[in-house]
């Protein structure tokens, strides 16, 4: 997972970048905007909102339906981010891309369907102590309406997995692990393709939460081996409201539909009802044609600076990121303090002050973080806190950010006494 | 520093947030009441003890949380003390009034809780000061509804 690329192949042109993102020149309080909050969600560059502009401008229009000009060159479009999507999460087939309303949506899709059909009572579901709200409640409604059984692997005091006891937690009676590719809090990127083989060996599935990885890295969802993986456009210069669940073929093939209505049939009567072909048995209704047709251009700009890249440098960062805040007296870094097999959402805590009013002390220097429990109170009590700040990098970031993040945390100790 | 910031975080807020008012647990008490905000993972204690004709001989606040809850329960303990029950409810009402932006018809002079004001202009942050507040009526609820100690957990959220 560690990127082979090292630092003098680095090829960012962080000013270009940076001018991309209108947003970025936006002034917050006299201050210039820093954005530190992607791992939430992400800027778009100018591209991406011309492209939004420009589907309403020339082919809005509803999909698969209609005959005429527009209807044709909308269903074109929306079903080239399919062809797009297939080839950058490592080649898989259009058919395994089903578009949904985001990372939530698509767990939710498997929870539902699959999860439904073939989870019955004493079998067990695998997640981890570091999962999003996303990757757990769905799991564990599942298992209370099943009465099956949730297991976790748990996490070291430094935020990894703990895979000691890997074979205790995922055996034969393990259905499914729903496992995050990267948490979103300690930046953690975990060992998925291990955790495949593990899982496949014992007859398991094994579901990825890619909402925290495939904007910041390569992914190839054919060599991790995973049974499903799920993303959002949003965090990934995309627009909202725009998700992806990738599936293997025979398994969706098996999987009832989710929602039901236009577009997910292939005949009706009163009588008997068939479904439409993948991916459109989970398709029902009139998706997000200018969010999925404006995604498109998202992966083309992500593509031209290169995932490879991408990762290398936010890597980097990150490393300068964590040197810069254990810098300061009483600040804890919740996760891994180093950059090895690590994304760049880095929690920390202070010792004195609330993140909230972190926070909001940063918000008044410009600096936008996310303070809270990261929708993931499970993990916050393991790690013995109530809530955490979370600075998450992007591709716009660069070293004079983290100085102002820095400078601003110096400046906020001051403020609440706390010297 | 921007206007704004130093609204909400005034030097009395700041002041009460820096050594708050009730740290010490009452021996006697006839109240105990919890409130937890689960979102910002604030947490809450209230200890009052009521004496025989209704008033709040003392008061306990602990609060983990952020500056603005730890001020506004450092606060309600300075305010409420000496204070009868039907005055506790009232001033309540009215400061969750005052914070929420609602007309208020506070006349007395509420002294430092004034300051709680400058926390409007961040309405995310509204349920931080509030949370002393609906701690202390549904700890005075339970105690009129039973008279005897009582726990509750309540929250602003």
């Amino acid at each position: 997972m560690n990127s082979k690329t090292t630092e003098k192949d680095i090829v960012i042109d962080i000013q270009k970048i940076k001018n991309d993102f209108p947003i970025l020149k936006r002034q917050i309080r006299d201050n210039k905007l820093v954005y530190l909050d992607s791992g939430a969600s992400t800027q778009k560059p100018i591209e991406v909102i011309n492209a939004h502009t420009e589907y309403f401008n020339q082919i809005n229009s509803n999909i698969h339906r209609g005959l005429h000009t527009l209807a044709e060159e909308a269903t074109n479009a929306y079903e080239k981010t399919r062809t797009h999507i297939a080839k950058f999460i490592g080649g898989v087939k259009t058919c395994e891309v089903i578009f949904t309303s985001g990372t939530t949506e698509s767990i939710n899709m498997v929870a539902y369907t699959w999860g439904e059909a073939n989870i019955s009572e004493g079998d067990e579901i695998v997640l981890t102590d570091m999962e999003h709200h996303a990757n757990l409640v769905p799991w564990v409604m599942l298992a209370k309406r099943k009465n099956a059984i949730i297991k976790r692997i748990p996490i070291t005091d430094d935020g990894r997995l703990d895979l000691d006891d890997i074979d205790s937690i995922i055996t034969e009676k393990t259905k499914l692990v729903a496992v995050t590719h990267m948490s979103n809090v300690l930046g953690t990127l975990n060992p998925i393709k291990q955790l495949a083989e593990i899982a496949h060996k014992n007859g398991a599935l094994i579901l990825a939460d890619g909402a925290q990885s495939a904007p910041h890295m390569p992914v190839d969802v054919l060599d991790m081996d995973v049974d499903f993986f799920a993303f959002s456009a949003h965090k990934m210069l995309g627009p909202t409201g725009v998700g992806v669940l990738y599936g293997k073929e025979n398994i969706l093939e098996k999987m009832p539909p989710f929602n039901m209505g236009g577009e997910m049939i292939s005949e009706v009567s009163f009588d008997r009802i068939t479904w439409a072909e993948l991916p459109h048995k989970f398709e029902a209704g009139t998706p997000n044609i200018a969010g999925v047709v404006t995604f498109d251009t998202a992966l083309t700009y992500l593509e031209n600076i290169g995932m490879e890249n991408i990762h290398a440098y936010e890597t980097k960062l990150t490393a300068y990121t964590i040197d810069k805040l254990l810098q300061i007296d009483g600040l804890k870094i919740q996760g891994p303090n180093n950059s090895i097999n690590r994304g760049g959402a880095i929690s920390f805590t202070d010792k004195n002050l609330h993140p909230h009013d972190i926070s909001t002390f940063l918000d008044s220097k410009g600096i936008a973080i996310r303070a809270g429990h990261h929708c993931a109170q499970t993990l916050m009590k393991r790690m013995g806190t109530i809530a955490t700040a979370r600075a998450s990098l992007y591709i716009y970031n660069d070293e004079a950010d983290i100085d102002a993040l820095y400078d601003a945390l110096i400046a906020m100790r001051k403020y609440f006494g706390h010297e | 520093m921007s206007e704004n910031l130093d609204d909400m975080y005034r030097e009395i807020i700041l002041d009460h947030y820096k050594a708050p008012r009730g740290k010490k647990p009452l021996e006697d008490k006839n109240v105990t009441s919890d409130g937890h905000n689960p979102s910002c993972g604030d947490e809450l204690r209230m200890e009052l003890k009521v004496d025989n004709k209704n008033n709040i001989a003392d008061v306990h606040v602990n609060c983990k949380g952020c500056a603005i809850s730890v001020a506004s329960g450092s606060m309600l303990a300075e305010f409420i003390k000496g204070k009868s029950l039907e005055e506790v409810k009232a001033i309540s009402e009215q400061i969750k009034k005052m914070l929420k932006g609602e007309e208020s018809t506070i006349t007395e002079d509420i002294g430092d809780l004034d300051s709680l004001k400058g926390v409007r202009q961040f309405p995310v942050r509204i349920k931080c000061a509030l949370l002393a507040w609906v701690t202390l009526i549904e700890g005075v609820d339970k105690f009129e509804g039973n008279g005897t100690d009582s726990s509750s957990t309540t929250s602003t959220e």
